[in-house]
């Protein structure tokens, strides 16, 4: 008996990071599961993006626990290319319960203030973590509305969606944004009984913070070693720890989505290590 | 195997209400629990409070889930009475891993109408109350080394204001503050604070004849049934309020591992009151 048996959950950015923990945490209480990604570079963002093949992994890792998965591969920006998710999702299960607006990008001013941010670098930035947010709601609200079952919306922001930071004012104002999108759609949605909650982790341990470009940038431009920048994050938050792991955002989203907040929407859930209190 | 085993919860307020809800869940889980409630009633709350009788049945609940239960007669006002109580849960179980600061109280006036005995009975209950409570516990922890949760029960009126009530919106606006201080101080070992935030729950708390004269004035002798509707205007999710049950799902999460880099936070559990 999982919390979320019957359930079919739609999970952008699913091929690796954090999506694809959402994607096993959520196959393991019961639920089926359609990840989409773009699996494909984006040349604003300084680090690898996932590949067809992280995608094919997630499914395989789902259904090793005995839960379907499908994969499409689909960019959050592209509206038209969403909808063809959430048909898919229909298609192959008849219903959505689940949504999680995961995919994201990181990138970041290459010489210090965020006036020095390209036009490209902003607009790739806005485009994925806020418009491709609410592309993904688009698409899905329709289904969930029809269904008829209520349904959870969870969006992935982040400590830099109730904070400022230097360096990366795109990335501050998406996260900022998406907690606009949040509040106004779990007003929008509630009688429909669709809950609409954010998360705001810390810096979690995923290759959009695990890479050389981001230890640069909190390095001061030199390439510190993993333990260095680790230290660097933990010195910002209270908690005596650097960057959390994916599960453990996985197990935030896991008690939103459950009937166990079944009164819980229009929530910033913050899972920081006390960010937020340093 | 539950999320809880082998650990042990303090509840204050736990003789009935959301009190006993936790004091269940947490059980449930696997937890041995520390009961501890006044048992009385207080001159300046217009409703009455628990009785010794409400507190075994609590007793009762917590064992037919096959956990230990021991109960404590003491006011969180009270200093003396709560380290007796904390020093009696220390004895019989060994540690304390989570606390829950529920214990609360209320009445109804305008800010300026108030009696100081109203001001201080509610203000010394919701907020002094749980840090008494925690300060009590605290010192424990830390010398055990084991981190822990300290979970403190505000109100999303410890978000936003209502009228009639400034001493209580000033409480539970202070225990974001007491929850946030408190989790910078015990960070380094690993206690983690957090506050959860309640919309109306169908507890002794808004279920009586004080509560329904304030949100009916217009009727002589107003019923649950009255005041349904309006308490339903206070919530998003078209609920007029929520069961005790809901709120310790909530707070589960919150004593659980499933949280364990979550500190700092105010979580509402309030069908999107805040959001009205």
């Amino acid at each position: 008996m999982g919390k979320l048996d019957g359930k079919v959950a739609v999970i952008t950015g699913g091929a690796r990071g954090q999506g694809r923990a959402h994607a096993l945490t959520l196959a393991r209480e019961g639920a089926d599961i359609v990840i989409c990604d773009i699996a494909a570079q984006i040349d604003t963002v300084p680090y690898p993006m996932a590949t067809p093949a992280d995608l094919e992994e997630t499914v395989r890792l789902v259904e090793d626990l005995d839960r379907r998965c499908v994969a499409v591969q689909a960019d959050v920006r592209d509206g038209a290319q969403m909808q063809a998710v959430a048909e898919r999702a229909m298609s192959e299960f008849g219903r959505i319960d689940i949504l999680l607006a995961n995919a994201g990008i990181f990138s970041f001013a290459g010489g210090g203030g965020s006036w020095e941010m390209t036009d490209e670098q902003w607009r790739d930035m806005i485009d994925v973590n806020l418009t491709g947010v609410w592309q993904s709601c688009k698409a899905v609200i329709p289904h969930m509305i029809a269904g008829g079952r209520g349904g959870s919306i969870v969006i992935t922001s982040s400590t830099a969606g109730l904070h400022g930071f230097a360096n990366f004012a795109h990335y501050v104002s998406a996260k900022h944004g998406v907690v606009g999108l949040m509040r106004t759609l779990a007003i929008e949605l509630a009688p429909h009984n669709i809950r609409v909650n954010t998360v705001h982790p810390t810096s979690v341990r995923t290759p959009m913070v695990m890479n050389e470009a981001t230890r640069r940038l909190f390095g001061g431009g030199q390439d510190i070693s993993q333990e260095q920048f680790f230290e660097i994050m933990q010195s910002m938050n209270a908690l005596p720890v650097g960057a959390v792991e994916p599960e453990d955002i996985s197990n935030a989203i896991l008690w939103l989505v459950s009937d166990d907040a079944r009164y819980v929407t229009g929530v910033t859930l913050p899972v920081d290590a006390g960010f937020g209190v340093k | 195997m539950g999320t809880l085993d082998g650990k042990v919860a303090l509840i204050t307020g736990a003789a009935r209400g959301q009190g006993r809800a936790h004091a269940a869940r947490l059980a449930a889980a696997g937890a041995d629990i520390i009961a501890v409630d006044r048992c009385a009633s207080i001159p300046e709350v217009p409703w009455p409070l628990a009785s010794p009788d409400d507190l075994r049945e609590t007793a009762a609940l917590v064992e037919s889930h096959g956990r230990r239960c021991l109960t404590q007669v003491a006011d969180v006002r009270d200093t003396r009475q709560m380290e007796a109580a904390i020093a009696a849960g220390l004895e019989a179980f060994g540690h304390i891993d989570i606390v829950v600061a529920n214990a609360g109280a209320g009445s109804y006036a305008r800010a300026w109408e108030l009696t100081e005995a109203e001001w201080d009975a509610v203000v010394d209950t919701n907020l002094k109350g749980a840090w008494i409570t925690c300060r009590a516990v605290i010192p424990s922890m830390i010398e055990r080394g084991a981190g822990g949760s300290l979970i403190l029960v505000s109100s999303t009126a410890g978000l936003r204001p209502y009228a009639h009530m400034a001493h209580y919106v000033a409480a539970k606006h202070g225990i974001v503050g007491l929850a946030r201080a408190l989790a910078v101080e015990l960070a380094p070992y690993r206690i983690r604070v957090n506050a959860v935030h309640p919309t109306s729950v169908d507890t002794g708390m808004i279920q009586n004849e004080a509560t329904y004269r304030l949100f009916r004035p217009d009727l002589e002798h107003p019923t649950r049934e009255d005041v349904a509707p309006i308490f339903r205007t206070l919530n998003l999710l078209g609920v007029p309020w929520l069961e005790p049950d809901d709120i310790s799902a909530a707070v589960l999460w919150l004593a659980s591992d499933a949280s364990r880099y979550v500190t700092g936070i105010s979580l509402p559990v309030d069908a999107g009151a805040s959001l009205k």
